[in-house]
């Protein structure tokens, strides 16, 4: 076993041998742009360019036609919304969303907002997940677009997307949601579960960085969207911008590989990720999991350590990769706001550890991680002025603590 | 981001971690900081009344590396020293000995105000001492 070890594959993940083999040959030898159309060079290039939308649309159910690449998946939730909000403006002018999506959705809907757009963020129950009954209450007849991410990229809760997307379609109202955890890790299907714009990304499915894609439904309904770069109208008009051929064949071998290997990965990485989980419960007092079991992603664990601070923990299992919710280690000095939606309390948001197993990580690994974590934490808690007064019975909601 | 020697000397080997009995006259207990903030610093002092000197300083603190480490520099530069020379240590004094960038310096302010803390509640202690000794005489 090889440290440091990798358990970070929320964030992004290492792009799969396979997929890197397949990308090869179109930086050097077939470097062709896909928009030239009176050469061989452009015509190999466009024939990888289609094979991979193919390989893209065939994983998630859908057409070739459906599939417009995009640098990442920030630029297709970006293309998504303000594409849709500008394309059906006269239609409406309300947009609903929630408190735990990605910046690249908060942050956009904060742009549109703006520009007069009226977005509703829908609160998540302790579980993580959305209401059904809130969401119906907050659509109104202005109401053009509901985006609910499919996975969340911190507790990998899966949102109930089939239910979201009926009450969307009642109201007439399209259905967006960011499927980047999720694509590659569970079965999407973008007619069972009645999504109209769905976006997606390489690198969180062992593909490579600064490729992803939209899916823009084409009927039932017909998804318009205004583009959002001007160029020479790549992508049907969508998507301006020189196309990204091994980037996309990355994608695409990325998906391919995913789509023949889910049923068996899905398998082995909850098995792993339960393993992880039973030993560390069974260990460690106070250890409490954020978000629910029962719909999630089979490689995701979000725990919080009671008493014990993350960035500290994070220290002490330095050749372990893992992300936590705690203050000192974001740029923005704030806790996790997804776990503050769940109504976690800061303390215990403090105390977070986000796991993200991924395709190469092995049963020794998960051994080792769990042994190690188990080890840290009993350390610091013998560190922690909390742990002792929650031993000796005090209880720490009543202490007045100094502020500073 | 990465952390001095000396941080990761101290989160690795903290020194005089524990507690002292809170309700000894001799001691002195300063707790602050607040859980939802991330760090919460517990420092006692155990002073000869007979000298003034802190004999033995202890700490136990829920926080960063950074306040773990400013913490654990305390209790070790606390020992030894007067109750008045344990007040003049700055928390500037502290992000140098341990290189803190400037996004720790709250770790060292509050190890600051947790030294001050601890020495206020032996005063206050103390002094409760001596009037109850004078109402007795």
């Amino acid at each position: 076993m090889k440290l440091p070890i990798y358990m970070d594959n929320h964030a992004t993940t290492p792009v799969d041998p396979r997929v890197f083999q397949a990308m090869t040959p179109y930086f050097t030898d077939t470097f062709g742009n896909a928009a030239s159309r009176n050469h061989s060079f452009g015509w190999v290039a466009e024939d990888a360019v289609e094979k991979g939308r193919k390989q893209v649309a065939d994983l998630i159910g859908a057409n070739s036609k459906e599939i417009v690449f995009t640098s990442g998946a920030t630029e297709s939730n970006n293309l998504a919304l303000k594409g849709v909000a500008e394309m059906y403006a006269e239609k409406g002018n309300h947009i609903i969303t929630a408190a735990t999506e990605h910046k690249a959705i908060l942050d956009t809907c904060k742009r549109l907002e703006k520009s007069g757009i009226k977005v509703t963020y829908l609160p998540v129950e302790t579980n993580g997940l959305v209401d059904l009954d809130k969401l119906r209450a907050a659509m109104t007849d202005k109401t053009i677009l509901v985006s609910i991410m499919y996975a969340n990229n911190e507790i990998g809760v899966l949102q109930p997307v089939a239910e979201i997307s009926k009450i969307a379609k009642e109201r007439g109202a399209l259905f967006h949601t960011d499927a980047t955890q999720a694509v590659g890790k569970v079965p999407v299907d973008v007619i069972k579960d009645g999504i109209d714009l769905a976006s997606i990304s390489a690198h969180k499915m062992y593909g490579p960085k600064g490729v992803g894609a939209l899916y823009v439904r084409r009927r039932n309904p017909r998804v318009q969207l205004t583009a959002q770069m001007d160029g020479g109208g790549h992508e049907r008009g969508m998507r301006s911008g020189t196309l990204n051929v091994p980037g996309i064949v990355g994608l695409g071998e990325a998906c391919a590989i995913a789509k023949a290997e889910m049923a068996e990965e899905i398998k082995r990485m909850a098995y792993l990720r339960d393993k992880l989980k039973d030993r560390l419960l069974a260990s460690l007092d106070e250890t409490y999991i954020n978000g629910t079991m029962e719909h999630r992603l089979p490689n995701n664990l979000n725990i919080s350590f009671a008493y014990v601070e993350g960035e500290s923990l994070l220290m002490g299992i330095n050749e372990i990769a893992v992300s936590s919710g705690s203050a000192c280690t974001s740029a923005t000095l704030e806790p996790s706001y997804v776990l503050k939606a769940l109504g976690a309390g800061d303390d215990l948001a403090h105390s977070s550890i986000r796991f993200g197993l991924g395709r190469f990580n092995t049963e020794e690994e998960v051994d080792y991680v769990a042994a190690k974590v188990i080890d840290v934490v009993q350390k610091l808690r013998e560190l922690s002025p909390l742990y002792e007064m929650h031993k000796e019975g005090i209880d720490l909601t009543k202490v007045q603590w100094t502020a500073h | 981001m990465a952390y001095s020697d000396k941080v990761l000397d101290h989160y690795n080997n903290p020194r005089n971690v524990g507690s002292f009995d809170k309700k000894d006259p001799n001691v002195g207990t300063g707790m602050v900081g607040a859980p939802e903030c991330g760090d919460v610093m517990k420092l006692q002092v155990k002073v000869n009344p007979a000298t003034g000197i802190i004999e033995d300083a202890k700490f136990k603190t829920f926080g960063c590396g950074s306040a773990i480490a400013s913490s654990s520099l305390a209790t070790e530069w606390l020992r030894g020293k007067t109750v008045d020379e344990a007040l003049a240590i700055k928390n500037t004094d502290i992000v140098n000995e341990l290189s803190l960038p400037p996004v720790k310096i709250h770790c060292s302010v509050l190890a600051e105000d947790a030294i001050k803390a601890a020495i206020d509640d032996y005063k206050k202690k103390s002094e409760n001492v001596e009037s109850q000794t004078k109402a007795h005489a």
